[in-house]
């Protein structure tokens, strides 16, 4: 099980400045102290619609990278955007699911099925182009240039160790600044 | 006082579809509604000017058309009003609350000709009208040819003023 934190600094390592990342909130919070970019997306509204924002951007920007920051407790809420996404087939979106079995936003209670899902296996048979998952840092580490060049839809599931939430700044998250920054960063 | 709605001059899927291609928009989101199914969905699925998304459950047409807003491209949602109903939280916190462009356009199933739809036999139908007032939606109702002026600039204003409205299809256009 690796730590979450220690999976994004190494994502953030990598991801080149233009990706536009789309994050749910705990990830989100973590995410944009790691790499505070006008490009990150945490505006999802809902809390399941994190794929869904992911496919609009992807193709309508298809030759900018988009990578999710999703949740498993988030997936699960939207499991048919895995069929939609592999329909759709857009070549530049990676899929991320922090697997940590907890919904860590609302209070760290179990997921339902929580151990027993395959999410890779789930990205897998909805026709993923590619799914992975990674139980130990270095794998991670040492597969993820690979994953983020490998064309789309790509999904890795991040075995993630539960713990206590980032601090959250849900005014933020909900206020127009970050909207409109993002507008502006597209332009 | 009754709304009712004569029922001559039946709108015709093509004229729904010029005016909704008319506002610039480049791609329809649905999930199949029985009303729309013949009318407009197989025609928009067979529209080689048209990107056709479809998707497994209504609230990920809110995301999709949202992401699509922030890079610049304008959809339509094409859905049920059982859809409809099933998105609202979504369409709360994408459309309304973060001020976002969500253009749907809701087929009433079971509502009768003649009826208005706040004055539905159908619970699914009735509520709807109540439902966007209550969430401040603009909303029209498009059965008759003459109706379908109102679409265009109804997206428009969506578009404009980065607000979501809804086009209710009261009656199954007419299929080519």
């Amino acid at each position: 099980m690796m730590k979450r934190n220690e999976c994004l600094e190494i994502l953030a390592d990598q991801l080149s400045d233009d990706t536009v990342v789309v994050a749910v909130y705990t990830t989100a919070f973590d995410w944009i102290k790691l790499r505070p970019s006008p490009l990150n997306y945490i505006f999802t509204g809902a809390m399941d619609l994190a794929s869904s924002h992911a496919l609009g951007l992807a193709i309508g920007m298809p030759d900018r990278r988009v990578v999710v920051l999703d949740g498993d407790g988030s997936l699960l809420m939207n499991m048919g955007s895995l069929v939609t996404i592999a329909g759709q087939a857009p070549k530049n979106l990676i899929h991320f699911v922090a697997e940590n079995g907890t919904y860590e936003a609302n209070g760290g209670h179990a997921i339902p099925g929580a151990g027993n899902a395959d999410f890779a296996g789930f990205a897998r048979a909805a026709g993923y182009a590619s799914a992975s998952e990674f139980s130990e840092l270095d794998d991670f580490q040492n597969s993820l240039s690979s994953l983020l060049q490998a064309e789309g839809p790509v999904f890795a599931a991040l075995k993630i160790e539960p713990g206590p939430p980032p601090e959250m700044d849900y005014r933020m998250m909900h206020g127009a600044q970050i909207r409109d920054d993002f507008r502006a960063a597209l332009k | 006082m009754s709304d009712a709605r004569p029922t001559s001059d039946p709108v015709r899927g093509a004229s729904i579809i010029a005016a909704v291609k008319s506002a610039g928009v480049g791609t329809v989101i649905t999930v199949p509604d029985i009303t729309t199914s013949d009318g407009l969905l197989r025609p928009i699925s067979n529209d080689a000017n048209l990107r056709h998304i479809n998707v497994c459950k209504e609230d990920e047409c809110i995301g999709i058309s949202a992401g699509l807003s922030f890079a610049g491209e304008r959809a339509l949602i094409l859905i049920q009003n059982t859809g409809f109903l099933d998105s609202i939280n979504a369409i709360r916190a994408v459309g309304v609350e973060y001020e976002i462009p969500i253009c749907l356009m809701v087929g009433l199933l079971g509502k009768q000709a003649g009826e208005a739809p706040s004055e539905a036999r159908n619970y699914g139908v009735r509520i709807v009208e109540p439902i966007l007032d209550a969430m401040g939606i603009p909303r029209a109702l498009i059965e008759t040819e003459e109706d379908v002026a109102l679409i265009a600039p109804a997206i428009e204003a969506a578009y404009k003023t980065s607000r979501p409205t809804a086009l209710l299809i009261g009656q199954s256009p007419e299929a080519e």
